[in-house]
């Protein structure tokens, strides 16, 4: 099988967000960047999938700017064949991002079933497995936590929230973006770390992939940092009168009981 | 300037998330809905009291239940022939999986999980948070392409229905291609609380809870006041809670109006999930735990003493 993982490198949880100056990004300078966490399930599913399936090829696409070529170098750790990084600026939206992989997936496909993320915890938008999907007129499944595959097909347990269900049943090709719960993401060894540093990442630019401006529909600006929090009020007493006290704030000063 | 409203619903029932949409600042903008599915005349009326001024129905039992590519087509059949400036969906789990396919369907512009939305003089303004809360960012649309957007659940509160009010309907018809995706079963959860993406509450307990019996503390307190439980990563892998009630990075990203915080330490990956709910409440024994630096109010204490005697009071407000 040709199965495709697409993954996105964003900022770790644990850093610091400042702002630019400009207010429409942030400052890079000292981010500690990382696979996005659902997007190692996705990794982690290709490579069980590989196991399954000989002469499977797992091949891992990252649009970004070269930063990205790390990330991706660590997904040929865990155990991807191959990593393409798909040269786009760091600002793209969603739908251009969605364009390219789209486009690079036709060039180096066609891709028997494409692996994305349930959502990257930068923008949080859960957008581009969708949209990727229509763009290559596939089939597309999100919030994946289980899968059974079958010959040319499979079926999907979806997690819908309030721990509901959906068993959905696709052939394939199909793009499936994975919600925790669907494995647990393998770590790479520290050798194969190493020897990943010396495996080749082929690029392929925005025009090979005819991606242009046009397709940047959004820009996020005017950055904001939240306004600082008004300092906790430690209610204090008796164990009876904080609770008593607790709950009427909640009844009538933030009146939602 | 037209919008669309995209109507979830249940057993006839506009779901809560839908009914907030018409809260937003819509300005003059010509407010249309739309609902899809079987059995939806009684929608109508409600859709006409928050404010639509148009209804348009798709019914069709072969939209009865939700599939992102069925209802995505009609849609995708329908909007174009509306021709709206901007589409509005709530961020739930059905718009989500929706939004996205719809834009890339009709060449749209994308803005999800918004949590600021306004429709004034004729300006569509957009504000999404980024970096799970860190900050926010406007979303600039850079063409006049049709605008896809979603709403955060709880960002306004829905607005009364005004009975003076109603809607002209519409029936709409679409055809429907053969599917490639099926919905074969909905497995329902036994939970009868509400889901802490939804609830306006929520009560999370931590790894000090210690086990999995030990969480009906957390849970009768939760019950008292109508809220959901939620559970920090620790709880969950130690196996005191389903991984649905995990809050955080790798759980749920959560925006209620309180967020209770019972023995749950704060760690950055917890407050990825929850940090822009409206008041964060902390009870932990440890007033260095890094949740009183972002929570509103605190109570310093022994979760095991305080929580119980929050039921208690909580109980005793209700009069029960
Ligand atoms: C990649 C990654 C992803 C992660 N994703 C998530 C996630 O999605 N969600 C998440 O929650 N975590 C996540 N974590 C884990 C996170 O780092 C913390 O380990 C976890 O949140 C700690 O849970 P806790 O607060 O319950 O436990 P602890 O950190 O052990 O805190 C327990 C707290 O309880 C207090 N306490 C003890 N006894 C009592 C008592 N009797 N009464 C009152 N207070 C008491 C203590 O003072 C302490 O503050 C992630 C970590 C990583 C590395
Ligand atoms: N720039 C990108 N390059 C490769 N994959 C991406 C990129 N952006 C998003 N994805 C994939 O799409 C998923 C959803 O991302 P998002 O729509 O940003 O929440 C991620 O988990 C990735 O699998």
């Amino acid at each position: 099988m040709n199965i495709f993982v697409c993954i996105k490198q964003v900022p770790d949880t644990t850093t610091r967000i400042k702002l630019r100056e400009d207010g429409n990004g942030i400052d890079e300078a000292d981010i500690q960047w990382i696979i996005s966490p659902h997007d190692e399930l996705a990794i982690e599913e290709a490579l069980r999938l590989r196991e399954q399936q000989t002469g499977s090829i797992v091949t891992v696409l990252s649009a970004g700017p070269e930063r990205v070529t790390d990330s991706l170098r660590m997904a040929l750790a865990m155990g991807a064949d191959s990593a393409v990084r798909l040269d786009l600026p760091s600002d793209a939206d969603s739908g251009m991002n969605a364009r390219a992989l789209a486009a690079a997936i036709g060039k180096l496909g066609p891709a028997d079933i494409v692996f994305t993320g349930k959502e990257a915890i930068d923008d949080g938008a859960a957008a581009v497995g969708p949209l990727l999907a229509v763009f290559l007129d596939l089939p597309s499944v999100t919030v994946v936590n289980g899968i059974d595959y079958r010959d040319g097909a499979i079926t999907c347990r979806r997690d819908v929230g309030g721990g509901n269900i959906e068993v959905i049943e696709t052939p394939l090709p199909a793009v499936v973006a994975a919600q925790v719960g669907l494995n647990e993401p393998r770590y790479a060894t520290a050798l194969n770390i190493i020897k990943a540093k010396k495996k080749p990442i082929d690029t392929l630019s925005a025009d090979e992939l005819g991606v242009t401006g046009a397709d940047r529909k959004t820009r996020l600006k005017n950055f904001e940092l939240p306004p600082p929090k008004q300092s906790c009020r430690i209610i204090e007493g008796a164990p009876a009168d904080q609770a008593r006290e607790l709950i009427r704030v909640l009844a009538e000063d933030i009146q939602v009981i | 300037m037209k919008i669309l409203i995209i109507a979830e619903h249940k057993n006839g029932q506009l779901s809560e998330t839908t009914r907030e949409l018409f809260g937003l600042l819509l300005g003059q903008a010509e407010v249309h809905a739309v609902a899809a599915g079987e059995n939806l005349e009684p929608l109508a009326g409600p859709l006409g009291q928050l404010g639509a001024a148009k209804v348009h129905l798709i019914g069709s039992p072969a939209l009865a239940s939700y599939t992102g590519e069925s209802l995505g087509q009609a849609l995708g059949q329908f909007i174009p022939q509306l021709a709206p400036v901007a589409v509005l969906a709530a961020h739930t789990p059905q718009g989500k999986d929706l939004a996205p396919r719809l834009a890339a369907a009709l060449d749209a512009a994308l803005a999800t999980d918004c949590i600021q939305v306004s429709f004034n003089d004729g300006q569509v303004t957009v504000r999404r948070p980024v970096y799970a809360g860190k900050a926010t960012a406007e979303v600039e649309f850079t063409d006049d392409s049709l605008k896809v957007i979603t709403v955060r659940p709880r960002t306004v509160k829905a607005p009364e229905l005004d009975a003076a009010r109603s809607a002209e309907v519409i029936p709409v018809a679409v055809e429907l291609p053969e599917q490639k995706t099926v919905l074969k079963e909905i497995i329902a959860s036994d939970n009868a609380r509400p889901d802490v993406t939804e609830a306006a509450i929520i009560v999370t307990g931590g790894r000090s809870l210690g086990s999995a019996e030990n969480f009906s503390v957390i849970e009768n307190f939760a019950d008292s006041i109508g809220a959901a439980v939620g559970s920090s990563r620790a709880a969950v892998d130690a196996g005191y809670r389903p991984y649905r009630d995990q809050v955080g990075q790798t759980g749920k990203v959560v925006s209620p109006q309180v967020y209770i915080a019972c023995g749950v330490s704060g760690a950055i990956q917890h407050l990825a999930g929850m940090r822009t709910s409206k008041y964060i409440v902390a009870i932990n024994t440890d007033p260095e735990a890094p949740i009183f630096q972002v929570a509103d109010y605190g109570i310093v204490g022994d979760l095991f003493e305080v929580v119980p005697l929050l039921a208690e009071a909580a109980k005793n407000r209700n009069g029960s």
